[in-house]
């Protein structure tokens, strides 16, 4: 893992580095004078060999040092982990989502094999894989904010409720419980619906098919026909043991997916002006803000390193017979 | 060698022919292969011929007529017309010139690259396949859309560029199935007999295990097609891919959200053009995946 993640900096140290272009140039813009943009590139340490500016900026991240913001003139760190909730909140909840309908989904296709609702589901969870994002997330505005008036289609909170509730985890949900407001409460669950659900579109396609395919794997086993031959109903038999076995190949993907999940964040944050990470990247990218754009980046990929590990050691809990391979390192 | 095996092969096993006609069957049984395989020729066709098909091929650029703006879906403009009067269905079927256009320049540089890293890799073992193998993990441990956005982030936002960022991190994927492949295939006996028989490392590399690792490929190629164009319109959408007035699909998606929810067919339109051709390719992809009787982690 620890090599992994001094491959990441490397590999988001040159994207921002020695590809062409002067980051302080690009962040003052064409306009600024030659000093000014000499004093910018000094102050960020670009005028120092290449290697001690890389040594400078893995000192400056193992103490958690990731630069001023050229945008917000904040620290990086600081500006991320006042954004980091919000995104967190809405991947998990995705998350949530995207597994809440997507197993039972690929449940019933594995009972119905080739029927009718099998046929359904199919067709669903290739649609759902295929669509694009931002063009789900517009056609729910359109559908569930504009014409039927069901939820809001932009931000966390409605304005008469953002003044009253304060800050103290991040996570929208739990401060509103917190301040004790149930209306605002209730609030923040009608903002955080719609840009979760249609985050968790593509991913939910592929927890239908694994679910699927490995709900049949398990069908023809021993252990299953002798549950049934002791006369339990099939729903339990599918839930309790076939689903139990077949989980694990859902759980791998499930831990992939939440990985996934930050980059399918940044479309949707866009669209729905969520406050979250991924927006700020986006505004970073936009800006050439690059200390920001670099401190996004790096954050995700340690988030997609450290998903991957918790899904190996929840696979080795859940199931003995796979052992961590000692090289995962 | 080779020969002497395959002609084995011939004696033992069903003939080419049939075989071929066989996986055809498999192939045809789903419908939804059939589908597929008609939306993904359907708008290649399409997008080909463009410039003859297309009602309007002079509203690709920069042409306005705002006395014909925002003008709904009819039988003259079946798919309505944009905020400055140019004929949504025409931009469409161009913007899918740009979508696959984008598709083939992706894998046409990514998979080549990937392959070549992957049977190395995959042939050799050792510290060679360690390091190669290491690199790619570095790639895959971020979401590709976030590590396209950083690399376009530091040029002009162009279609061209688009490609290269996604290109420059596509080719992970093929090294990683390549040199799975590879390796599974490097102990086989007709591998160990060209060895006998004195053949060259990149003989056997490209002319006996590739061959046998082609099935595979082909179904991952056809699979992410799809996702290429996805992450090039989110690119687009974005605005660091095709800028206007070109008529990129994920761009036209992105400039017509100003014109919610009254002139939704701006938007609405080019992003379910997206959805059908991308449906097209998963859909084609699973087909062929069911015809070779291959696993691919997509």
């Amino acid at each position: 893992m620890a090599i992994s993640l001094l491959g990441l900096s490397m590999l988001v140290f040159t994207i921002s580095r020695v590809l062409p272009g002067n980051p302080a140039r690009m962040a003052l813009g064409a306009r600024a004078s030659e000093e000014q943009v000499a004093k910018l590139a000094a102050e960020m340490g670009l005028n120092k060999p290449l290697p001690v500016q890389y040594i400078d900026y893995i000192t400056g991240l193992v103490v958690g040092d990731l630069g001023q913001s050229l945008q917000t003139r904040n620290p990086v760190l600081q500006d991320i982990l006042v954004k980091l909730p919000a995104t967190l909140e809405l991947i998990t909840l995705s998350l949530v989502l995207m597994v809440a309908i997507g197993i039972p989904l690929g449940v019933i296709a594995a009972r119905n094999r080739g029927g009718m609702l099998d046929n359904a589901t199919r067709v669903f969870a290739f649609s759902v894989v295929s669509v694009p994002s931002f063009f789900i997330a517009i056609v729910f505005q359109v559908i569930f904010g504009y014409y039927l008036n069901w939820f809001p289609i932009t931000g966390r909170l409605s304005l008469e409720h953002a003044g009253s509730v304060t800050s103290t985890t991040g996570f929208m949900l739990i401060d509103t419980l917190l301040t004790g407001s149930l209306t605002a409460h209730a609030d923040a669950w009608l903002h955080i619906f719609l840009p979760a659900l249609a985050l968790s579109f593509g991913g939910m396609g592929q927890i239908i098919r694994i679910t699927r395919s490995s709900m049949i794997d398990v069908e023809g086993k021993d252990f299953i026909e002798a549950s049934r031959g002791y006369g339990l109903p099939g729903w339990l038999v599918a839930y309790k043991y076939s689903l139990k076995n077949a989980f694990v190949p859902t759980l791998t993907i499930i831990g992939l997916l939440y990985a996934w999940l930050l980059g399918g964040a940044f479309i949707i944050e866009i669209v729905f002006s969520w406050p979250g990470l991924a927006k700020y990247g986006v505004q970073s990218v936009l800006t050439t803000d690059v200390n920001a754009l670099v401190g996004v980046t790096m954050v995700i990929g340690l988030m997609f390193v450290l998903t991957n590990f918790v899904v190996d050691l929840l696979l080795d809990w859940i199931d003995p017979r796979i052992q961590l391979a000692s090289d995962t390192a | 060698m080779s020969t002497d095996t395959s002609r084995l092969n011939r004696i033992v096993s069903p003939s080419q022919r049939e075989l071929w006609y066989r996986s055809y069957k498999r192939f045809a049984s789903q419908p939804m292969s059939i589908v597929g395989a008609t939306i993904v020729i359907g708008i290649i066709l399409t997008a080909i011929f463009a410039p003859y098909v297309a009602p309007y091929p002079e509203h690709i650029g920069k042409y306005t007529n705002f006395a014909n703006a925002y003008a709904a879906p009819s039988l003259e403009h079946p798919l309505g017309t944009d905020d400055v009067g140019r004929d949504v269905l025409t931009r469409v079927m161009f913007g899918y010139r740009l979508s696959l256009l984008l598709a083939a320049a992706v894998l046409g540089i990514g998979v080549p690259i990937g392959v070549m890293l992957g049977l190395i890799a995959g042939y050799t073992g050792g510290w060679v396949d360690a390091a190669i193998m290491r690199v790619t993990d570095t790639f895959l441990a971020l979401p590709p859309l976030v590590l396209a956005l950083a690399i376009a982030s530091v040029f002009e936002p162009t279609l061209e560029i688009a490609i290269f960022a996604v290109a420059s991190l596509w080719w992970t994927w093929y090294a990683r199935l390549t040199r799975g492949l590879a390796a599974s295939q490097r102990d086989e006996e007709y591998v160990q007999a060209a060895e006998l028989a004195g053949a060259g490392r990149i003989h056997i590399m490209l002319r006996e295990i590739l061959p046998n690792c082609l099935s595979p490929l082909l179904v991952k190629m056809t699979l992410d097609a799809g996702i290429v164009i996805l992450t090039g319109a989110s690119l687009s959408f974005i605005g660091l891919g095709v800028q206007p007035p070109r008529p990129g699909l994920g761009t036209m998606v992105a400039s017509g959200t100003e014109f919610l929810p009254q002139s939704w067919w701006i938007s609405i339109f080019p992003g379910f053009a997206i959805f059908l051709l991308v449906l097209g390719f998963n859909m084609l992809g699973d087909g062929l995946r069911d015809m070779f009787d291959v696993e691919v982690e997509q």
